[in-house]
């Protein structure tokens, strides 16, 4: 039994939400390479972790037709897609595909489970683009004055606040926008990404990005893109509260922590304006955090997603997801949870990056 | 902090003083007793109604008639139906009421079950160290990366395929909550293991030739798990959350077996299209009161245990009892 413990092998490193490599001294091209190769273990755990359990309740194909169809159909058609053979052939198969991009065919309406990915993802995208920009709108300059206005009633309001956004789901927060902005006050548009005519015009565009709003002003079509941005508020609002909670408190106590520093103290002395101290000598170094934990929300947001697109009708991969759960096509769900985890965690990668070259004592 | 840890265990105070949330409760002052008080209420509310649904409720979760006949369908609050009927003809008051039963009967499993093992994990993981630890390490994380409410959608496909009757949706969507919440718990106890494995007092137990089971289970384990009430509830109300977010997408309890408020919502969603609110409102207000509550009540257990965050009483002095 080895007592010591070795430094470097705590965990306790908030900064990387992945287990950081253990070597100290590293340079940076070091720390982005095995930053980047820890991304394929995870991918892989999931990959792995999803396909066994998902499997561990039958083949996909009875799932979705069981009842609809003979047990004669069903075995040939289990045959046909190679369900039957053993579970660790097919495993391998799918790792195989899945390297390729190729996720199968959904069940329920016979696409390529990548091109509903890509067709849909845009619209996820734009959700997520969105509400991020709303939760950073409303999380940051709020954090700010709580952080400065301490244990005061206006920190202790917007401390609540910080709270009620987590504590309502967003499809109760979609649902009261929907009720007060849509149908009593008559102001917003209460579902879909577009106006019939804007997302006729839209989809008809030669080669569109998927992104309303981005192809809207590309064609330079303003009616649509008003429309667009119509549609796109209360989602958005809706996603973005969900997350500006936690950017408010987040924000809130890392100036706390900064702002009770002697170079604050030092700055105020030598006659740098309050103002100035808050928002440019605490805020600055108190944004490390707040970037890495950007990172941990995008699987927040992602998960908030799948809720605001059903509450929404809008027609991402969340709203696609609860379809294809719904309908029992597993081998569409398992595609699009898959994808959800490879972006959360080249994201992850990417936020990790970000913080390393910000600042230098976070590579390891 | 070994120091203090020792002698906060072998402080002669009255033990009712030293239980979690009462020695927080002496520990506040001004603003966060005030919000650590209106979390503990919300909370209160929140298991009486749970516990007394049964008594309080004037129908049945999926009752839809009674002596005089059907239920009206989507009526407005008021008279017989307190908070209005749904497009099923259940009674809104009665069924927000039970739910609040089904989400502590959730809560309650998932988060024990979640500490049992992550704690398990946590401190076997931590002490012993090795391989296991480093698989276990890898694992945890790649699970705590991924959006929890999808994998908890994944987990009750797997267990039940979807919908289920009371005692099974219950045990689906505690367990689905229980494996996503297991990670977090094992990074914290783990952390906590690790650092307490250097300590003198571990050591000295060696010498004196504890086994190691005895000092995991005895001796770091103590210490390691007092962050714990901190995580329970912040625990419980993420528990909630995504009991409600299944429910919603239709991978909870049905509606005959037992009241959950995410189905409930999701059947408001096109009532509220023709300004139907209360079919809505209800239900989820119970759910941001109840999160809102247990919420707090962890906000504040956090803030006091932080002893740069607590704030003081003005003019007395505190005795040197910072447990960070």
């Amino acid at each position: 039994m080895v007592i010591t413990t070795e430094p470097a092998d705590e965990p306790s490193a908030p900064l990387s939400p992945i287990t950081a490599p253990t070597k100290a001294g590293g340079s940076f091209a070091r720390y982005l390479v095995t930053r980047f190769l820890l991304i394929f273990p995870t991918i892989f755990i999931l990959v792995t972790l999803v396909f066994f359990l998902m499997r561990v309740t039958g083949d996909p194909i009875t799932a979705a037709l069981g009842g609809r169809l003979t047990p004669d159909q069903l075995a040939e058609r289990i045959a046909a897609a190679g369900y039957d053979r053993p579970v660790l052939v097919q495993y391998l198969e799918y790792l195989g595909q899945v390297f390729t991009g190729n996720f199968g065919r959904t069940l329920s309406d016979n696409r390529a489970v990548s091109e509903v990915l890509t067709t849909y993802g845009s619209a996820t995208a734009e959700l997520a683009f969105n509400s991020l920009v709303i939760a950073l709108l409303i999380g940051i300059p709020f954090g700010l004055v709580s952080a400065k206005l301490r244990d005061r009633w206006p920190d202790a309001i917007l401390r609540v606040f910080a709270i009620l956004c987590y504590a309502t789901p967003v499809f109760f927060a979609g649902l009261l926008l929907k009720l007060i902005f849509g149908v009593w006050l008559g102001w917003l548009p209460i579902a879909g990404r577009a106006g019939i005519n804007a997302e006729l015009a839209l989809t008809s565009l030669q080669n569109p990005s998927g992104i309303f709003l981005l192809d809207a002003l590309r064609s330079g079509n303003m009616a649509a893109a008003s429309d667009v941005i119509e549609h796109a508020v209360l989602p958005a609002v809706a996603l973005g509260l969900l997350t500006a909670g936690v950017f408010l408190r987040l924000v809130r106590t890392n100036v706390i922590g900064t702002l009770g520093r002697d170079y604050v103290e030092a700055g105020r002395s030598r006659g740098v304006s309050e103002y100035r101290l808050l928002t440019k000598h605490a805020y600055r170094p108190a944004l490390i955090p707040i970037i890495t934990v950007m990172g941990l929300q995008i699987a927040l947001l992602l998960g908030g997603a799948v809720l605001t697109e059903t509450t929404f009708e809008w027609k991402g991969l969340g709203f696609m997801l609860a379809q294809y759960l719904t309908a029992r096509d597993f081998v569409a769900v398992q595609g699009i949870v898959v994808l959800l985890a490879v972006i959360v965690a080249v994201t992850n990668f990417i936020v990790d990056i970000i913080a390393a070259l910000i600042d230098p004592r976070v590579r390891f | 902090m070994g120091a203090t840890t020792v002698t906060a265990l072998g402080a002669k105070k009255p033990l009712w003083t030293r239980l979690p949330i009462i020695s927080h409760y002496r520990m506040s002052a001004g603003l966060q007793r005030g919000m650590l008080v209106a979390g503990l209420v919300l909370s209160v509310v929140f298991v009486l109604a749970a516990a007394l649904a049964p008594v309080l409720a004037p129908f049945g979760f999926a009752q839809i008639s009674d002596a005089d006949g059907q239920f009206p369908t989507q009526a407005a609050p008021g008279g017989k139906f307190i908070w209005g009927t749904t497009v099923g003809g259940f009674d809104v008051f009665s069924r927000t009421l039970w739910g609040a039963q089904t989400a502590l009967l959730v809560i309650i499993i998932a988060v024990i079950a979640s500490i049992f093992l992550g704690v398990f994990l946590g401190l076997v993981s931590g002490y012993l160290g090795g391989w296991l630890d480093r698989i276990l390490v890898v694992l945890a994380d790649a699970i705590y990366a991924f959006p929890s409410l999808l994998l908890a959608i994944v987990m009750s496909i797997v267990i039940t395929g979807g919908q289920s009757d009371l005692w099974g949706g219950i045990l689906a969507a505690a367990i689905s909550i229980t494996v996503v919440f297991i990670p977090q718990y094992f990074r914290v106890i783990r952390a906590e293991t690790v650092r307490l494995k250097a300590e003198p007092f571990v050591e000295s137990a060696k010498v004196v030739g504890a086994s190691t089971w005895r000092i995991m289970f005895k001796h770091v384990f103590r210490n390691a798990t007092r962050t714990l009430p901190l995580i329970f509830t912040l625990n419980a109300s993420e528990a909630l959350l995504t009991l409600a977010g299944l429910g919603f997408l239709g991978f909870g309890i049905e509606p005959t077996k037992a009241a959950e408020w995410g189905y409930d919502l999701n059947r408001a969603l096109s009532d509220a299209t023709s300004g139907i609110w209360w079919t809505g409102v209800f239900p989820g207000a119970a759910i941001v009161l109840t999160v809102l509550g247990l919420t707090l009540v962890g906000e504040s257990m956090n803030d006091l245990a932080d002893p740069r965050l607590r704030m003081r009483r003005k003019s007395r002095r505190r005795g040197g009892k910072a447990t960070a």
